[in-house]
């Protein structure tokens, strides 16, 4: 098989080293939005597995964020669990929900589909919102601890840099190892199964796919997926709140996707990117940002629906020839 | 005569429209079988309910014995009923071998199809591997669908429409290549608009009209007798 060159270059490891020196920049803030863009990248591109790949609309995907981060942080702080089988565990944790859920979801096609995915979560979000002893209800998580970070300071040059620093590598690494595991799950014969699913499911199924199957098992793994970006986040942002399962945490990884663009695999996690620095940017001009965000959406979807990267891609393709 | 296939009596709507009005056939063993008549005559309705894709509301479908009625899409292929539809769309996005491996992973049937057996029978997709499927020609689509649909190994094959729409020329080429199915033991059951191509291959047709059976009979009968093709297809 003759693949482009472009899909043979390595680029979870380019950008997991170009990301290295992010804290050496020498501002708190720079590792501050770096985290959270790497974070919510993977957030993003669990939920494009669904999306772009398999063809499937979810408006329910916080639901299987926030269970990784109460999970992860419920282990953490209540019971006092080391942080890498806690991180597991909300992975875990997200992906048993996601078969439960996606159980009677893959029963549904389109709109119905992504109403009950919509559903699902509302009911996650109460369940955080009112079950006070072990969710903490309204008031949620708080103090969520690091991770034992002191085995770092053996590390050359990073053992001596701030936590959030440490945690910034700590959070580079697990996502890195995650991207390479969606990137090989993608092109994976699975995979090319999904993307045929995508394509036209009713000839997937004459072919002999059982459709319902294999988008399960695509929703169970971008569950999972999300649960391990959740239980960053919560550490990250220190804490968690039932507001990681309202249905508005549902639709920031569909707009990180749409405007990065969900026909490519690293569309997801340039639209993570650009969606927070342009949070940070506008913000800090003005209060109006859902106002600024709208306008940008708007303009995306009628001038670039392939979004930044099908569009660069295009353009690159424009450029570059016909077999760039 | 133990049929393969036998179809009892099936009514199918889309919804509130109906399409067919009680259609019984059988198919035996190593027959090829055409299904012959005008557009929107309940020819590709009645494949689409055998495979399940738009089940009967009423009827039988059996297969080797056994119903399978309402029976899942992807159940029907693994029983060894390949579909190959009219609008034969492959998945553009993939390449030709790409199209192929995928038919060869899901195919869950043991058989003697695999992909360079494949490209034996239609050479022209060898050279084609690399190409997206949504860069082949009609006839290459075709092709390509006819052999995704082998690699599942079934025992019959649905054939809709073949011909439609592709260059006399490649019809012909076409036409061969069903023969040496046909020859290779495969069961077809074939739908066609076109007497040539269907007296040619078919042992036995059905004539379709408003989604009842008009005729049935050997397709030599059809084939010597003029006035009576004349009198069903107005031709």
């Amino acid at each position: 098989m003759t693949r482009p060159l472009i899909n043979r270059i390595p680029w979870t490891l380019i950008v997991f080293l170009v990301l290295l020196p992010v804290p050496f920049l020498g501002s708190r803030f720079y590792t501050f939005v770096a985290t959270d863009i790497v974070i919510l990248s993977l957030f993003a591109t669990s939920l494009n597995l669904l999306l772009g790949t398999t063809g499937l609309v979810t408006f329910g995907h916080a639901a299987y964020f926030s269970i990784g981060a109460y999970t992860t942080a419920l282990l953490m702080k209540n019971l006092g669990f080391p942080f890498l089988p806690s991180w597991i565990a909300g992975g875990l944790m997200a992906a048993g929900f996601a078969l439960v859920f996606g159980f009677f979801c893959v029963r549904l096609t389109k709109i119905y589909f992504a109403m009950l995915t919509l559903a699902f979560a509302q009911i996650v979000w109460a369940i955080c919102f009112k079950w006070n002893d072990v969710t903490g209800g309204e008031q949620g998580l708080p103090n969520v601890p690091y991770p034992g970070l002191d085995w770092m300071e053996v590390l050359p040059l990073i053992g001596d840099l701030r936590v959030s620093d440490k945690f910034y590598y700590v959070a580079l690494a697990l996502v890195a190892l995650c991207y390479a595991a969606l990137r090989r799950i993608t092109l994976s014969p699975f995979g090319r199964v999904l993307t045929v699913i995508r394509d036209n499911p009713e000839r997937a199924q004459f072919i002999g796919v059982n459709v319902r199957l294999y988008e399960l098992a695509a929703f169970m793994v971008s569950g999972a997926f999300a649960g391990l970006s959740g239980a960053l986040f919560g550490i990250f942002n220190r804490g968690v709140f039932p507001d990681f399962a309202f249905w508005t945490k549902s639709a920031e990884p569909l707009i990180m996707t749409i405007l990065g663009g969900m026909a490519h695999f690293w569309g997801p996690a340039v639209g993570a990117a650009a969606l927070i620095l342009l949070n940070q940017q506008i913000t800090s001009y003005t209060e109006y940002w859902p106002f600024v965000l709208g306008g940008v959406l708007i303009v995306l979807l009628f001038v670039f629906p392939g979004g930044i990267v099908g569009t660069l891609t295009k353009l690159g393709r424009r450029i570059g020839g016909r077999d760039a | 005569m133990s049929a393969l296939l036998e179809v009892r009596d099936i009514h199918t709507a889309y919804g509130q429209s109906r399409v067919l009005f009680g259609i019984s056939l059988e198919v035996a063993p190593q027959e090829c079988v055409c299904l012959l008549g005008r557009n929107g005559v309940g020819k590709t309705t009645t494949m689409r309910s055998i495979m399940g894709l738009t089940p009967p509301s009423s009827g039988r479908v059996t297969w080797k014995g056994k119903e399978i009625t309402g029976w899942a899409p992807h159940r029907v292929a693994r029983a060894g009923i390949g579909f190959v539809p009219e609008d034969r769309r492959i998945f553009a996005e993939l390449t030709t071998w790409e199209n192929l491996d995928v038919a060869r992973q899901v195919a869950g049937r043991p058989g003697g199809w695999d992909i360079p057996a494949v490209y034996r029978l239609f050479p022209k997709l060898e050279e084609l591997r690399d190409r997206p499927g949504g860069f082949l020609s009609g006839g290459e689509q075709q092709m390509l669908t006819i052999a995704r649909t082998l690699l599942g190994n079934p025992e019959l094959l649905l054939l809709d429409e073949p011909s439609e729409g592709l260059a006399p020329l490649v019809v012909e080429q076409l036409l061969e290549r069903v023969l040496e199915l046909k020859q290779k033991g495969l069961t077809i059951l074939l739908a066609e608009q076109g007497v040539e191509f269907s007296l040619a291959v078919a042992d036995r047709v059905y004539v379709l009209e408003k989604g009842e059976v008009r005729y049935s009979g050997s397709a030599a009968s059809l084939r010597d007798d003029a006035a009576l093709r004349h009198q069903l297809l107005a031709l």
